[in-house]
């Protein structure tokens, strides 16, 4: 058996790196490759002149750097974070003293060439083992860094001893905060041209995700930046160990959410092996259905939401003695689609954790207008992308498209207009990229 | 209850706590004496401690708990010295957990206890072996700039002996109170090596309260506990995912069942089964929780049979055969994509092969089939022998461990059938129950593949 013949494995037409390479990330790469230039300069003229330069703490915290990069994190939503390193970054761009060997003077210019000298090689073992590099994530956060370095360098205390330790504690706490900030809107920036989401929605989305990450790196940050004070390099040793353990938290809540969804989307393919279905419909179904949600600004919540119910839109047909021939619901009457549907929602049901699903999957069969209730955005846009791949399936004939389309356009009672519109515009997109 | 050994041992760990306690603080004074307002530090200690403790999560299958609590403990004995780190300790007896039993209140009270007050002499007696070679400073209190790194040996040493101390006393406990133990002891010993390197990362979180304690005072302890409940955070969503996740394979399972009238909860009982399988040899907790969905899956490729096929009554033509014979290969190819699969996913292509080669779809022999496949194929043939289907009743439980038996060296690894005998000795099986009468929507499985002691028949062309 071959790859090809299995559903969900449909060859896809990847784009070469540069050419996937749009507007937001472009100007990324571009920032972050000047702030690495200047950065590097910057050092290795400001080092020569100075000669009394702190070695041992760079090297130390540029290790740890990398160390954090080697560690990334798989977060939902194939977002990819590096915690340990991000602690690293705005440590090093915060610090001031350690043990006594003050640190006032430190160059937003150095942070910038160490937290970039660190990030390149933490990626290496990533790009040895054929893994992506993860350029851009990196980028993301040696801006972060290095916008908290370069504010955070003209207001940072003078030699002397310290009054008390209130106001650096304040001041540590908002640039972590700012520093978290600028992470989180150029990481929802690019999101927002990755998956083809609205910049309001993704920066929302990013934000409720990233919280609790965020919350413990900053912590993190902070007790690094004030222990060091008292244990100077040795911190980074001692400190790695909680870091891990919460890292260890994340991974696990984070490999659950993803086989969560493997496992629905491969589950959700026994309507296919039954043959109940047309091979890969399923799949199908969800892509469009989630790529019509974005369009029409829908959180991602309720994409996944949505994606599930569109992975289990034909489960009902399990509960059918026979196939209908060729599986496609939109060609059996009404109260047979009703009654599909409401099968179909009992077994979500029966999962206890997905009654939203459920009732996704319940209102699928209720015409758009006319249907008192109304059925919710979600359940006509399962509607709509169900029977525009009933119509279509797998063909790219634009011909077939359109005249799926135009069908669908003139019955406004089944399928509501802004759904189908949004259809259209993801339809010919998906297209477009077939060719 | 907890038996009566049991509680001889709790009663011994805490009059030996009690009386080193009293010891150690008559030898010498109980506070060191530069620290200012060490009660108030005392007290925040021993909240941290609390707080600690309500954020213990479980892991490895709820069978174990991570507790970040050592790292209160830990400060405490470089910040106060081993008699207020044992009174950190103690106040696990007012844990906030509720449902704790008193046994259980007084065994924490006095192991945490015991625990900080062996880790803060460990600190103090490794301090003075290594006194030489360190500035002479005062050895309690908040640690300065310059007492590091000097001071991580000793802290390494204390926190070493912390988590060997704990860990022996609840070993001891498990083992006395075997019958009613608050965990199972194979899922502690086998997650032993995680629980261990846990431990020792929030020991760590110890000296990084007690250093930001020169600092920013009580402060430090507020600040530390962020991170911890961002962990926990982590951990208890994962844990709800993990039970969303199992309800939701379960509903899926059942309704690729609900088809098939005969056959319905085969998949969760044959899970059950392979489970009990796994656990009586000893299997790790992460595979135990592989196997339990290899066994709900194993037959999910028998939706690819048609219909027709599974209700044929009379011998099966050469094809009808082969179709039967694909639905391992069938359920591979809707499950492959899951990751964390992979173990379980040889389980289910290979779960009717044989021992002596002569099963499908590859034949394979002996311990060529994986170990997975094994355990799941003595399940999937006593779940289908001890249910009732349309040609015969019920086996009961002796006749199919006699299959079983007969089986053993031929069709089923025989070691794993000792097994699953002596785990049916100890554990009820849930043998199924049949809901009235096949209604006109179900499918009426006529020659069940599973069925040893009625091979499928196939014409002979």
């Amino acid at each position: 058996m071959t790859d090809s013949t299995l559903p969900g494995h449909q060859p896809t037409d990847r784009w070469a790196y540069w050419q996937a390479l749009d507007s937001g990330r472009l100007l990324l790469l571009a920032a972050a490759a000047m702030l690495v230039t200047a950065g590097l300069a910057g050092a290795a003229l400001g080092a020569h002149s100075r000669g009394n330069f702190p070695w041992p703490i760079a090297l130390a915290f540029g290790g740890f750097i990398a160390l954090g990069e080697v560690l990334r994190l798989a977060l939902p939503g194939g977002r990819e974070a590096a915690p340990i390193a991000m602690v690293g970054g705005m440590s090093y761009a915060l610090l001031t003293d350690v043990q006594g060997k003050h640190l006032y003077h430190q160059s937003a210019l150095v942070v910038i060439a160490v937290s970039a000298t660190g990030m390149a090689v933490g990626a290496l073992p990533h790009i040895a083992a054929g893994r992506s590099a993860g350029i851009t994530g990196m980028c993301t956060r040696l801006v972060a860094v290095a916008c908290v370095a370069f504010i955070f360098q003209p207001i940072a205390p003078r030699p002397g001893p310290p009054p008390s330790w209130q106001p650096e504690f304040a001041v540590t706490v908002l640039l972590v905060f700012f520093g978290w900030l600028v992470d989180t809107i150029v990481g929802a920036l690019i999101r927002a041209d990755d998956v083809g989401a609205r910049f309001s929605v993704a920066i929302w989305d990013e934000m409720r995700l990233q919280w609790p990450l965020g919350l413990a790196v900053g912590a993190s940050v902070i007790i690094t930046v004030f222990g060091a004070q008292v244990m100077g390099l040795a911190e980074l040793g001692v400190f790695l160990g909680p870091l891990l353990v919460t890292q260890v938290a994340f991974r696990r809540y984070a490999g659950i959410r993803a086989t969560y969804l493997q496992t629905v989307r491969s589950l959700a393919r026994v309507t296919e092996v039954a043959g109940y279905v047309e091979r890969g419909h399923s799949h199908r179904v969800s892509r469009l259905a989630v790529a019509i949600g974005r369009s029409l600004g829908m959180a991602e919540p309720e994409l996944l939401a949505l994606e599930y119910g569109a992975l289990m839109h034909d489960i009902g047909q399990l509960s059918l003695r026979d196939p209908i021939p060729g599986g496609a619901t939109v060609l059996v009457s009404p109260a047979d689609q009703d009654r599909i549907a409401e099968l179909g929602a009992d077994v979500i049901r029966q999962a206890g954790v997905l009654d939203e699903v459920a009732d996704l999957v319940r209102c699928q069969s209720w015409p758009a207008t006319g249907h008192d209730p109304a059925p919710p955005l979600s359940s006509m846009i399962i509607r709509a992308a169900n029977a525009f791949d009933d119509m279509v399936g797998s063909s790219t004939d634009r011909d077939r498209s359109a005249a799926a389309l135009e069908r669908m356009r003139l019955d406004p009672v089944e399928y509501d207009s802004g759904v189908v519109a949004a259809l259209a515009e993801v339809a010919g997109r998906r297209v477009a990229s077939r060719l | 209850m907890v038996s009566r050994v049991a509680w001889l041992f709790i009663g011994l760990v805490v009059v030996v706590t009690a009386l080193l306690v009293a010891s150690a603080s008559m030898v010498g004074p109980v506070w060191p004496a530069h620290f200012i307002h060490p009660v108030r530090a005392l007290i925040v200690l021993q909240l941290l401690f609390l707080i600690c403790d309500s954020a213990r999560t479980p892991f490895a299958g709820r069978q174990a708990e991570w507790s970040p609590s050592s790292s209160a403990t830990l400060a405490a004995v470089v910040l106060l010295g081993p008699v207020p780190a044992a009174m950190v300790g103690a106040v696990s007896v007012i844990s906030m957990r509720g449902q704790l039993r008193l046994a259980e209140r007084l065994f924490n009270g006095s192991m945490h206890g015991l625990s900080g007050l062996a880790a803060g002499e460990a600190y103090l007696a490794v301090h003075k072996a290594l006194r030489s070679s360190l500035p002479m400073q005062p050895v309690l209190g908040m640690p300065n700039r310059h007492d590091f790194p000097g001071i991580i040996v000793p802290f390494a040493a204390a926190a070493v002996v912390h988590v060997l101390a704990n860990h022996s006393l609840i070993w001891g406990v498990y083992r006395l109170d075997r019958g009613r133990g608050m965990l199972r002891r194979e899922a502690v010993e086998s997650s032993l090596p995680l629980l261990l390197v846990s431990d020792l990362g929030y020991a760590s979180l110890g000296l990084v309260v007690a250093s930001l304690w020169a600092v920013m005072g009580w402060f430090a302890a507020a600040l530390v506990v962020v991170p911890l409940f961002v962990a926990r955070w982590a951990m208890g969503q994962f844990a709800e995912q993990q039970r969303a996740y199992s309800a939701t394979m379960n509903a899926l399972c059942q309704a690729v069942e609900t088809k098939d009238y005969y056959t319905r909860g085969h998949g969760d009982r044959v899970s059950r089964g392979a489970v009990m399988i796994a656990r009586r040899i000893g299997m790790s907790p992460d595979r135990i929780e592989a196997i339990r969905y290899a066994g709900m899956l194993h037959d999910v490729g028998k939706l690819g049979v048609p219909t027709q096929v599974l209700q044929k009554t009379g011998p099966l033509t050469e094809d009808e055969y082969a179709a039967i014979q694909l639905h391992p290969m069938r359920g591979l190819e809707i499950v492959r994509e899951i990751g964390f699969l992979y173990e379980a996913l040889n389980g289910i292509m290979h779960h009717h092969e044989r021992i002596d080669g002569r099963g499908y779809p590859m034949g394979l022999a002996g311990h060529e089939i994986p170990e997975f496949a094994r355990i799941i194929a003595v399940a999937d043939a006593f779940d289908s022998m001890t249910t009732t289907r349309s040609y015969r009743e019920a086996k009961t439980l002796d006749q199919a461990i006699g299959q079983l038996r007969e089986g053993a060296g031929s069709q089923f690894d025989p070691l794993l059938v000792q097994a699953f005998m002596v785990a049916l000795g100890e554990e009820k099986w849930p043998f199924a129950e049949l809901a009235g009468e096949p209604s006109d929507l179900a499918i009426v499985t006529v020659q069940d593949h599973d069925d040893p002691t009625a091979p499928l028949r196939v014409v002979i062309p």
